[in-house]
Formats: structure tokens, sequence, C-alpha cells
């Protein structure tokens, strides 16, 4: 399996030149910039939502943005390192204690919203795994 | 019609192009591929190459295989393969394949022993739909119905579909494109899936549907002789070593001497 393991490596370090992909997790808000071609012209596309999921296999890994559009719950599924992506913002980070939220699927309302990260918290949780 | 290669399968991944689009893909790799022997119209009635791959333990090896290998001066290989050429694609022995044998986007058919599934019923053999759930259907929910007809033909016809060993055998896959090919590892990675198990041998041919591409090189893509390059390494390190030398050795006349040879050095 070292070749291929080698071999995605490097897929995922020609990707990493183009576009450096934040860090961020399920509860968190993203601005996911989508390249879209319409005839030949290219322009970009823009899909704010919740991360519910993410999924970590190497040059395989992806992850899902659920939103509410027009009262209609959709969800898109990115692979992480795809080219179509043009970059990822993360608007708000959400305090979760699950690791996919799928159970969102069936809330609306107030009854979905996520709770903010506190941000005095972060840095001594760094320092803790640093250690 | 030129000669194929005897690749073995790494595995499969994924390749993102620059356009968007993803592609599976999977994985061959190119072990040493070279020509082990010819056979001939003269003496064995038909143009074929004997391709051999892999490394080999030489303890492992019989002696009078030893003795073919040492006959066609190459080193032993694990396996040896046969593909039939026209008289005009015939390879010299001891050549070395590249992966550039194909150029990318063109068709291939690739060969392979199959996964073996032991014995299989006609469900997973054949696609059968098998019998009811309920309805008074007992113990045989997924067994095959009927085999024939009457008294008339009182038989049943060969080739009927049921149950038996499945797999583990020669399967080939046909047109698939070749995505990208990597010469310095020996990588060829060709689009969607390939018969056969991990780490198992695959035969990759010109595809019998497509035309072969005019870049595709014929009678086939070698690499250039690993023996030339090796002496050409090791006539330059010699030089460097004189030239060392003779640096070191001239201590009474170093002065005038040294700046020679630095010189030499940088040319």
């Amino acid at each position: 399996m070292n070749i291929l393991e080698k071999l995605e490596q490097q897929e995922i370090a020609a990707r990493a030149e183009n576009a450096a992909i934040p860090d961020f997790g399920p509860g968190d808000t993203l601005r996911v910039n989508v390249k879209v071609v319409e005839g030949t012209r290219e322009r970009i596309q823009v899909f704010e939502g919740v991360c519910i999921a993410r999924k970590n296999r190497a040059l395989n890994s992806a992850f899902t943005v659920r939103k509410i559009s027009y009262g209609e719950g959709v969800e898109r599924i990115f692979p992480l390192y795809s080219p179509q992506i043009s970059s990822i913002e993360v608007v708000r980070r959400g305090a979760v204690r699950r690791a996919k939220l799928y159970y969102l699927r069936g809330l609306t309302g107030k009854r979905a919203r996520i709770a903010e990260k506190r941000d005095e918290r972060r840095p001594s949780k760094k320092k803790t795994a640093k250690n | 019609m030129r000669t194929g290669l005897l690749a073995r399968k790494v595995g499969m991944t994924r390749l993102f192009m620059e356009d968007g689009r993803h592609v599976p893909v999977t994985v061959l790799l190119l072990e040493n591929c070279q020509v082990t022997g010819q056979r001939t119209e003269k003496t064995h009635g038909y143009n074929a190459v004997q391709l051999g791959a892999g490394p080999v333990k030489v303890k492992n090896l019989s002696k009078a295989v030893r003795g073919q290998f040492a006959k066609a001066k190459v080193e032993p290989k694990r396996k040896l393969v046969e593909f039939r050429v026209d008289a005009d694609a015939l390879l010299e022995v001891g050549a070395e394949l590249s992966v550039d044998h194909f150029v990318s986007g063109q068709h291939v058919d690739v060969s392979g022993i199959s996964i073996g599934k032991g014995f299989a019923g006609v469900i997973k053999r054949h696609h059968f739909s098998g019998l009811r759930a309920t309805h008074g259907v007992s113990v045989s929910h997924r067994s095959h119905g009927s085999t024939g007809q009457c008294q008339y033909p009182g038989k049943v016809f060969k080739g009927k579909k049921m149950a038996g060993h499945m797999g583990a055998e020669r399967v080939t896959a046909q047109n698939l494109v070749v995505v990208r090919t990597v010469d310095a590892e020996g990588l060829l990675m060709v689009r969607g899936a390939v018969p056969g198990a991990r780490n198992g041998w695959v035969l990759v041919k010109d595809a019998a549907k497509h035309p072969r591409p005019d870049e595709a090189p014929y009678p086939a893509g070698l690499r250039p002789n690993k023996t030339e390059e090796a002496k050409a390494a090791e006539a330059k390190a010699a030089e460097a070593k004189t030239e060392e030398a003779a640096a070191e050795s001239g201590d009474d006349g170093a002065d005038a001497a040294a700046p020679e040879a630095g010189k030499a050095k940088k040319d």
C-alpha cells in the first residue's frame, strides 16, 4: 500500500499549493466558494451552511455542509481536495459534542441552533495539545 | 500488432484533474519488465515476445529455469508471459519496457485472474432472482427454478446456468483509458477497475476495439539501456578519482598542479 499512500500524499501536496484548507470541524459554519463553469465562463458560487460531518481518508477526505434554502434543507458533500473548491472560509465556530451532526436533519428553527465556541478556551486547549 | 506490458496491480485511488473532474483509477506497477525471449515464425511457427517481470530469489528456481534466464542474460523473473506480435515488432532479448509504451488518453485492454469466489449459488453467479420468500416456498429461497422442459427433450441442455465454481478465471476488461503514466516509478494509471486482487499480475495491451494512437511508440516504448548508463556513470566516477589522485600526489609542485586540477574538475 506504500505506493498508493505516496501517490495520494503527492496529490494532496499538489492541491495544498493552490488552496490552503483552514482548520474546521463539525458544527462550524462554513462559506465554501465553488467554481462553476457556465458555458465557457467560470464563476464562483458560494455555498454557506453548517458543517455536519467530516470524513478523513487521506485524498478521499470529504465534508458535508447543510443549509436551509427557502425552507428546504439542502446538504452538499464536498471532496476536501477537490480542485472545484476555490476556497473555504470559517464564518463561525460551533460548540458541539458529536462528530456527526445528523440529528440536525430532524430539527428546524430555534432547535437547530448551535452554540458558538468560546474564544477564551481555545488558546489553553492548544497549549495542552502541544504539551 | 505490438507487444503489451506485464504489470502488477497495486490498488485503486482517485485523481483530480485540472478541470475539476475526478477520475477513479487503478494503479499498475511495472517491475523491471524485460524481454526474456523471442518466438519466431521460423523456429516456433509464430511470432511473439516473452516478457518477464518481478524479482525472485534465485535459490527458489530450478536449475532448468535458471539456465533459461542465463541464456537470455537477464535477471531471473517471477512471472513470464508471451505476447503475440507482428514480425517487425519483435524486440531484442534483454530490452526493458517502459510505461511510456502507452500514452495517456489511449484505450487499453487489461487481463488478469479474477478474485476466486469458491462454489457460488446461482444468485451470486448468474444474477438469478431466486424463489419467493413466502407463498409455500420452503428451504429453497436462493435456488434456481426449473432446469428444462419435459419428457421431450428429456435432458438438461448444455450450458444451463447453475451453481458452481466462480471466479479465479482469466478476465479481460476492455477499453480502459490510460489516465497517467509515471516513468520514473513505473506507474501506469488506468481509469476504472481491473480484474484480479491486489498484487496480482495483469497483462496490459492496446485495445482491440480502438485504433492504436499515432503517438504510441512502435514497436515498443523501451527504457534507455541500464548497463550503458551505469557504465557512463562509472567512467565519470573513475575520472574524478584519477583527477583527485593527481592533485594530491603533486605535493612538490602543489601550487602549480592544484589549480590545474581544479580547472579540470570544473570543466
